[in-house]
């Protein structure tokens, strides 16, 4: 096992990569990978994502939180990720921010969920520093009391990722496919999407935001930039991802299986 | 919350629901994480409890204090092998899957089928209600290995001040 570097300064050291419009479960893919086979810390920056595409946690079922009969008939891709926490539709309007980090790259932080998201808080701080009413509420970035950054996380041993989707715009018909999630934070009222999100356009250009996130990283690691392929050309061929995106005939059976449990037609062959 | 976890997981063991002394079955941390006698612990924060041929296995109450309110659980298949120190499953809180890493190396002989529809049994019942798997060990002397009551309520303190 390599043992990350430190520079002169103290701070760890901190690989950067940055994409563009990179297909999210390719990303899912690649995160999931260095969080369980690297030894280093790392940033992933994708800056959109070019077919909207739905993304639901481990837990997550798809009878419960989509809109089952148009995302089957607008065939909308559903992933499943690695990581917990609810469901987003992403497109090319989200910004993905993702850290990756050994349990001892930040002094003083317990690898546990609160902790992880309290620090992650304090990095944002500083990028919307001046910027809007930002803070970290109930696990989501707000502006004032709406949604505009969901965040997720998994935990090993001795690593942790935490990755975050930005909604710096957004189409309102995307929001359609997704149902009012059973499990909200309470400082959402159970408003619907529209009355609960907002864009981080209104706030902040994508470049600013993505120069201020890595300008706020390097008050407390030591950045370096990577490119994609010298992780990809070492990619294992052992390594087998969790994140998947799921069948239309898995989408159809949970449906299949809300309206009617016991339905023999849930049990047809296609 | 804390407080709350605290009292109800020893309620829970004592079978108590009034005030009582307590038992010298527990140890008692400061930040109120109840660790049990008879049980051997892992720094990953996993108990297990060696009961003739079959040892059980489960996340410690300071393990689900500090996670937060558990809404799923994923655990294997029996019929599994399992690996010292290696994970086995995960448990989502908070926005987060957490590993799940087992104590001792062995088969699974059987899994808390429970947890799928009650994951919050691991808060409130971490010892009991809440274990996860039960291995059969193949090499018991792993258990020498892994920590002790007394050790494991110095180990969590120690790691909850030096944060």
């Amino acid at each position: 096992m390599t043992i990350p570097q430190r520079q002169k300064l103290g701070r760890p050291l901190m690989k950067l990569i940055r994409l563009r419009e990179w297909p999210i479960l390719q990303q899912l893919h690649i995160e999931e990978q260095l969080l369980r086979t690297s030894s280093e810390n790392w940033c992933i920056i994708n800056d959109g994502t070019r077919e909207p595409t739905i993304v639901m946690g481990v837990s997550g079922k798809p009878a419960e939180l989509l809109e089952i009969k148009p995302v089957l008939h607008d065939q909308v891709p559903v992933i499943k990720r690695f990581t917990g926490g609810g469901t987003v539709i992403v497109d090319g309007g989200s910004i993905f921010v993702t850290f990756i980090c050994n349990k001892d790259a930040v002094p003083d932080l317990q690898p546990y969920p609160r902790p992880i998201m309290s620090w992650s808080s304090l990095i944002y701080n500083e990028v919307f520093h001046g910027t809007g009413d930002f803070h970290l509420r109930e696990n989501d970035y707000v502006f004032g009391n709406r949604k505009f950054g969901g965040n997720a996380q998994s935990i090993t041993k001795g690593r942790w990722i935490h990755h975050t989707s930005f909604l710096w715009d957004y189409e309102i018909r995307n929001m359609a496919y997704l149902k009012l999630p059973s499990r909200a934070p309470e400082y959402r009222s159970a408003r619907d999407h529209l009355e609960f999100i907002c864009r981080m356009k209104d706030y902040i250009s994508r470049s600013d935001f993505i120069d201020r996130t890595v300008r706020a990283l390097g008050t407390h690691f030591s950045v370096e930039s990577e490119e994609l392929e010298a992780i990809q050309s070492g990619r294992s061929t052992k390594f087998s991802p969790l994140s998947r995106l799921l069948t239309a005939q898995e989408i159809e059976s949970a449906s299949c299986e809300l309206e009617s449990p016991k339905s023999l037609a849930c049990f047809s062959s296609p | 919350m804390a407080l709350r976890m605290w009292a109800s997981s020893t309620a829970n063991a004592l079978r108590l629901s009034s005030k009582a002394s307590l038992s010298p079955a527990f140890s008692l941390h400061r930040c109120f994480s109840s660790v049990l006698d008879g049980l051997k612990y892992a720094p990953s924060h996993e108990w297990v409890k060696h009961e003739g041929p079959v040892a059980s296995v489960g996340i410690t109450d300071h393990a689900q204090d500090h996670l937060g309110e558990v809404v799923f659980v994923d655990l294997p298949e029996p019929g599994g092998s399992v690996s010292k120190g290696g994970s086995f499953g995960a448990v989502e809180s908070v926005k987060a899957t957490s590993d799940i890493n087992s104590p001792i190396s062995g088969e699974i002989v059987e899994v808390n089928t429970k947890l799928t529809e009650t994951p919050g049994l691991v808060n409130s019942s971490p010892y009991e209600d809440g274990w996860m798997i039960k291995v059969k060990p193949s090499d018991p002397s792993e258990l020498g290995s892994l920590m002790g009551p007394k050790e494991y309520t110095k180990f969590c303190e120690e790691e909850d001040a030096a944060h």
